[in-house]
């Protein structure tokens, strides 16, 4: 009777064990500072949510971590004879997650989607005039002038299932700052090689593999599931890692990378970020409700920005809060940019003395107060940055009282314009420094400015950006653009002060290389055996 | 029972003495000292107490840097160790945070804080109870049963829960604007508010006691109006219980304001109390930097324990059944 | 009894209708309602449109009335924060919280009560001393500080224990449990610890106090004398009377154990009530704020009435006292 027992728990083990080595499944436990904000995928325009949504929904071409595009929904692409058109042809076999077929009206309902009036990507594609269907698997891009770039510009643009959103009630975008529930919130349909399995915003997101992915055998597919967790204490972070509890950290607290490059199993993947960050003031407003200033506004005086551009120690933060995770600069685009300038990107040299002379001149003498909007979920060590600029700033008299807050609740605020001195960071996924200027330079109306929260409008400068999107002369173009940097920086604008260094931190047996666009794409990874 | 000191049987018993004893050693030979000295722990407990609120107060005194004053930080003071280990600096001698602020004198500006806002608030809910109870007391009926009811669903929360409810919907009315000191008073609104309610009752008992006594009557009788009666009269047998609960409140309060800052709704790492420098030494623990967050840490465990230990023997001291 | 019964369930009703009314106040006169629900480009015809979709222009009575009927039906509205049902995010998070809440009552009752019994009986011995140590320091030290060290100690130096989540969760029904698996278990200890150290050493006290008193007694005293066996005295006789207060004890501090969940959540990141609320503090998101205080609020009278009417079960003095003042 024993033997019999003790055979058949022989038996099932071994088929355990046999089964194991089969199944090779690597789930991954992929822990962020903070979570998408939505799954609707024209709904914000933000690093993290592009980050998991590309992994569920795919763009006509992506862009992977080398900077290359790589052809993705769309097989290849062209401009036609006609200088305003481009025409895409699609991939063809591709399936969505609930098994519909996807053809080229699924593309023509995505893009008009994503430029409606609550869509937060309307930006990046402003100069799309329309779109239309040639065959089932060709689709035609008519733009509003001649558009070079226009391929860039449809990376981190997502392709839905028009019958599904149909069903499902969900044509119109979610409208995220008028906080309106919408199905594609919390639901997904792609095409991605991930389907959505359950999604607890804030605390975790669980993936698992697509298997009628077009993809499958073309891309290692080494990862099966993943949980995609939210934890924001950097403490907590780093001691889920520790313990082997989170496989990959992509947001490393800089003050623990030492730490982790040391521990065994463990290693650290650093990398530059194509991502500015800097500050951002209201000049245009002709006073400020925040300010203990009465009648005026003292960031509209040229001269107290220049103050405050001179006041800050980049290499300061750049030692102490970002411990040499960051590269000091003059310019709000880093490097990776077209438009980049070296002359621009230098830091300015930190003079208190100057500063305050400059303020006494603008007649602020003995400074003023105001209130500062800082994320404490988003950039590397954002919290740390904005707390060590205060006493930068009360070194010249500028009483900085700051209002930290998750990223959910600052955004909107510089969207909704309640904001009148914060942080941002900014990242260009189209290499070019349009995108910056249409997001950030031009006067906050229709497709344009979304992200302006400095109430700067210079008509001229508006013309000379949208300018850009029709100039197929590079030359002209370039030089256009850096006209155009050269009124925004004499005016001070905004006032950068680095860009991003990335750390990746992660099990010995993956290896996650680190994007510019700080997008990890779990597809092409292949956990080593 | 306990037995009579020698001193007392000998010295008085039947003999009037020739001249009143002195206060001090009326104080020196009661119960209540004789229960203090007795325990080693407590007398602990006390000096440890009056050094840490001792060296709070007078923090602007002698502590060795200003850390509110935002003009002296400097970024390359940050993240120093203790003094004695490597790499440390004389002139921080705990160490320094990760904004360049002195650890020794965050700790004692930190308390200071906390000790203010713990008074303020203990000072609040002894007005806010000592006012309703009087008046539930001396009035009675329908007053009475209204501001009893109030209490009662008051109490069925636990005080942080009311402190973090008062403190979320201050920072959602307040929320774009931080005045200058805007969150000591909102922490102070919060903490008295949770806690004026074991002094209303404690002190309605009492009211409705002395309300029936002859001096009382007769105060009415006399025609002096309801107020002075309140104030000059019932007000003074109603101290010695009032004192006592203030005292343990006090300690509660100092912990619900740690709580609160470390939970990120108390004071911000710009000025930062005991809680929120744990909150934000925290972060630093894996990385090595373990000062920051130890003796803050170590300050609030010892202070919260001391302080306990004091409350515990008061209340034994105080309380008639034990003796 | 039936008199007190419907009494008291009388005055629970008066206490929800209070806090209704302060959770309605929240809800509606904290902030803008609209102003939260609108984007800055929506026009004035959209403002008003949407204002009178709220019934926001009716007069006040109606409107907490309204309130009211929807709390009933437990219909608390849209989060301003993640813009998901109110109810449906506390559906989620409730069975965390309740789990944890069980776990750390167990861890309470488990070694609280042998501890209050033992520094009772053998009041001078050093272990005594010790369990006594270790209770003073439970009842000082902050809850959070308690959890720090616990993760310091156990979870990053040692690795024995996880350090935030909940482990790996198996859903029956609707309910989300982590108490079916290894690893659900093992991430409930440090959590569980944290919160029940607190009640773990008012329960000690409680029993010590009610021992050290029960043994001074007269009947024990006789009992003794009668030749029983210090173990037949110790356990049958004391320790049965001192169970009735420990287990009302038990109940009421629901409260307490239910505020310091906030903290303890926090603290591990537990996905439960507690780690909303104070997210929901964080971001100004005020109905989830209002529904949580209604909800607790519920619990705690829920609480208190069933505590009330046991106790004048078992304890007939309070029967007869009621009865004589009526």
């Amino acid at each position: 009777m024993v033997r019999a027992w003790k055979a058949k728990t022989a038996a099932t083990l071994v088929a355990t064990v046999l089964l194991a080595g089969a199944a090779e499944a690597r789930s991954v436990t992929w822990a962020r500072t903070g979570d998408a904000l939505t799954l609707d995928p024209h709904s914000q325009n933000e690093g993290p949510t592009h980050n998991l949504l590309q992994n569920i929904y795919e763009p006509l071409m992506l862009r992977e971590h080398t900077g290359k595009l790589l052809p993705t929904l769309a097989e290849s692409w062209k401009v036609t004879s006609d200088p305003l058109v481009w025409e895409f042809k699609l991939r063809q076999g591709v399936k969505f997650h609930n098994g519909n077929t996807f053809n080229a009206d699924d593309v023509v309902f995505s893009i008009e989607r994503a430029l409606q009036p609550t869509s937060d990507m309307k930006g990046i594609i402003s100069s799309i005039e329309k779109v239309s269907k040639v065959d089932d698997h060709t689709v035609q891009i008519k733009t509003k002038g001649p558009n070079p770039i226009l391929p860039d510009q449809l990376t981190n643009i997502y392709i839905m299932d028009k019958e599904w959103s149909e069903a499902n009630n969900t044509v119109t975008v979610e409208d995220f700052k008028a906080k309106k529930d919408n199905f594609a919130v919390r639901n997904a349909n792609g095409t991605g090689p991930y389907s959505v399995v359950s999604r607890e915003q804030d605390v975790k997101t669980v993936l698992k593999l697509f298997d009628g992915y077009w993809g499958k055998g073309q891309v290692p597919l080494g990862i099966e599931s993943i949980n995609y967790v939210t934890i924001k204490k950097d403490e907590t972070r780093v001691a889920a890692l520790l313990s082997g509890e989170v496989d990959l950290v992509q947001d490393m607290p800089v003050q623990d990378i030492d730490r982790v490059q040391k521990t065994q199993g463990l290693k650290v993947n650093l990398g530059q970020e194509n991502r500015s960050i800097f500050l951002g003031m209201d000049m245009g407003s002709p006073d400020l409700k925040s300010d203990d200033v009465q009648g005026k506004n003292p960031f509209a005086d040229k001269r107290v920005r220049q103050a405050i551009n001179m006041a800050i120690d980049r290499d300061g933060i750049r030692r102490a809060v970002m411990r040499n995770q960051s590269k000091p600069s003059g310019m709000i685009i880093g490097p990776f940019v077209n438009g980049y300038s070296e002359e621009f990107g230098k830091a300015p040299a930190v003079s208190v003395d100057k500063a305050k002379a400059l303020l006494a001149e603008a007649g602020y003498a003995n400074g003023f107060s105001i209130a500062f909007h800082c994320p404490n979920d988003r950039y590397v060590s954002d919290e740390g940055i904005c707390q060590a600029v205060v006493p930068m700033l009360a070194r010249i008299g500028i009483k900085a009282n700051l209002i930290s807050q998750s990223k959910t609740k600052h955004f909107p605020a510089i969207q909704n314009g309640e904001t009148e001195f914060y942080l941002l960071g900014w990242g260009v996924p189209t290499y070019d420094s349009e995108y910056a200027f249409s997001f950030l330079h031009h006067t906050r109306s229709g497709r344009y400015g979304g992200w302006n929260g400095t109430r700067y409008s210079n008509p001229e400068l508006d013309k000379k950006i949208e300018g850009l999107s029709s100039e197929i002369d590079i030359a002209k173009r370039n030089a256009a653009i850096a006209e155009i940097w050269k009124t925004v920086q004499d005016e001070t604008m905004y006032i950068p002060l680095h860009d991003q260094l990335l750390a990746y931190a992660m099990k010995g047996d993956l290896d996650v290389p680190v994007s510019p666009d700080n997008y990890v794409h779990m597809k092409f990874i292949a956990p080593k055996k | 029972m306990n037995e009579a000191s020698p001193n007392r049987l000998s010295s008085t018993a039947g003999v009037p003495t020739a001249r009143p004893r002195s206060r001090l050693a009326a104080l020196r030979d009661s119960d209540l000292w004789q229960s203090f000295v007795a325990s080693r722990l407590v007398v602990a407990a006390a000096l440890l107490t009056t050094l840490l609120v001792g060296a709070a107060f007078l923090a602007p005194l002698i502590a060795p840097h200003n850390p509110y004053d935002l003009k002296s930080l400097e970024l390359i003071d940050a993240d120093r160790p203790p003094a004695w280990e490597e790499g440390g600096d004389a002139r921080f001698l705990l160490g320094t945070d990760d904004q360049g602020r002195d650890i020794l004198s965050t700790i004692m500006y930190g308390t200071r804080a906390s000790l203010m806002i713990g008074i303020c608030s203990v000072l609040l809910a002894v007005a806010i109870g000592l006012s309703l109870g009087l008046w539930a007391g001396y009035a009675g009926g329908r007053i009475d049963a209204a501001i009893m009811r109030v209490a009662d669903v008051q109490l069925t929360f636990p005080a942080i829960l009311t402190a973090l409810l008062i403190d979320g919907v201050a920072l959602a009315i307040f929320k774009r604007y931080t005045f200058e000191g805007g969150k000591f008073w909102i922490l102070v609104m919060a903490i008295g508010l949770s806690y004026w309610v074991q002094y209303a009752r404690t002190v309605r008992g009492v009211t409705l006691v002395e309300r029936d006594k002859e001096y009382v009557q007769a105060a009415r009788l006399i025609g002096i109006g309801p107020m002075k009666i309140m104030f000059q009269h019932i007000l003074p047998n109603v101290m010695g219980p009032v004192l006592v609960l203030a005292t343990i409140n006090l300690a509660l309060a100092i912990i619900t304001e740690a709580t609160l800052s470390f939970l990120g709704v108390g004071l911000p790492p710009t000025e930062p109390s005991l809680g929120t420098m744990i909150q934000v030494g925290n972060k630093y623990l894996f990385s090595g930097s373990w000062w920051m967050v130890a003796f803050p840490g170590l300050t609030l465990a010892l202070l919260a324990v001391a302080v306990n230990l004091l409350g515990d023997w008061l209340r034994d001291a105080l309380n008639p059944k034990l003796r | 009894m039936l008199a007190f019964a419907i009494r008291r369930l009388f005055e629970a009703l008066m206490v929800m209708l209070a806090v209704a009314l302060i959770a309605f106040a929240l809800f509606r006169y904290v902030g803008d309602p609209v102003n939260q629900m609108v984007g800055q480009d929506a026009t004035l015809a959209d403002r008003a449109e949407l204002r009178r979709h709220l019934g926001l222009d009716d007069p006040v009575i109606v409107q907490f009335g309204r309130f009211v009927s929807h709390a009933v039906r437990f219909d608390f509205g849209i989060s301003y924060q993640l813009k998901q049902s109110v109810t449906g995010m506390i559906a989620e998070r409730f069975p965390a919280t309740f789990e944890l809440a069980l776990a750390a009552a167990l861890f309470a009752v488990v070694f609280g009560i042998p501890m209050g019994v033992y520094t009772g009986i053998y009041r001078d011995s050093w272990l005594s001393k010790v369990f006594l140590t270790v209770s003073l320091i439970g009842i000082s030290l902050p809850t959070f500080l308690i959890g720090i060290l616990l993760i310091y100690l156990f979870a990053v130096k040692l690795g024995w224990f996880s350090s935030f989540g909940r482990g790996e969760v198996i859903t029956v029904g609707f309910w989300r449990t982590g108490l079916l698996t290894i690893s659900g278990l093992k991430a409930l200890v440090l959590p569980a610890i944290t919160l029940g150290l607190f009640q773990m050493t008012l329960i000690t006290r409680l029993v010590r106090a009610e021992m050290l008193e029960v043994l001074r007694t007269d009947y024990i005293k006789f009992a003794r004398a009668r030749g029983l066996s210090d173990r037949a005295i110790n356990f049958g006789h004391a320790l049965r009377n001192t169970l009735v207060p420990v287990i009302t004890i038990i109940g009421l501090q629901l409260g307490l154990i239910i505020a310091f969940a906030i903290i303890t959540e926090s603290v591990f990141q537990w996905p439960g009530m507690g780690l909303m609320f104070i997210q929901a503090v964080q971001n100004a998101d005020i109905p989830v704020m209002a529904a949580y205080l209604l909800l607790v609020a519920f619990l705690f009278v829920l609480i208190n009435l069933i505590v009330d009417l046991v106790y004048v079960r078992i304890d007939p003095r309070i029967r007869i006292y009621s009865k004589g003042t009526g």
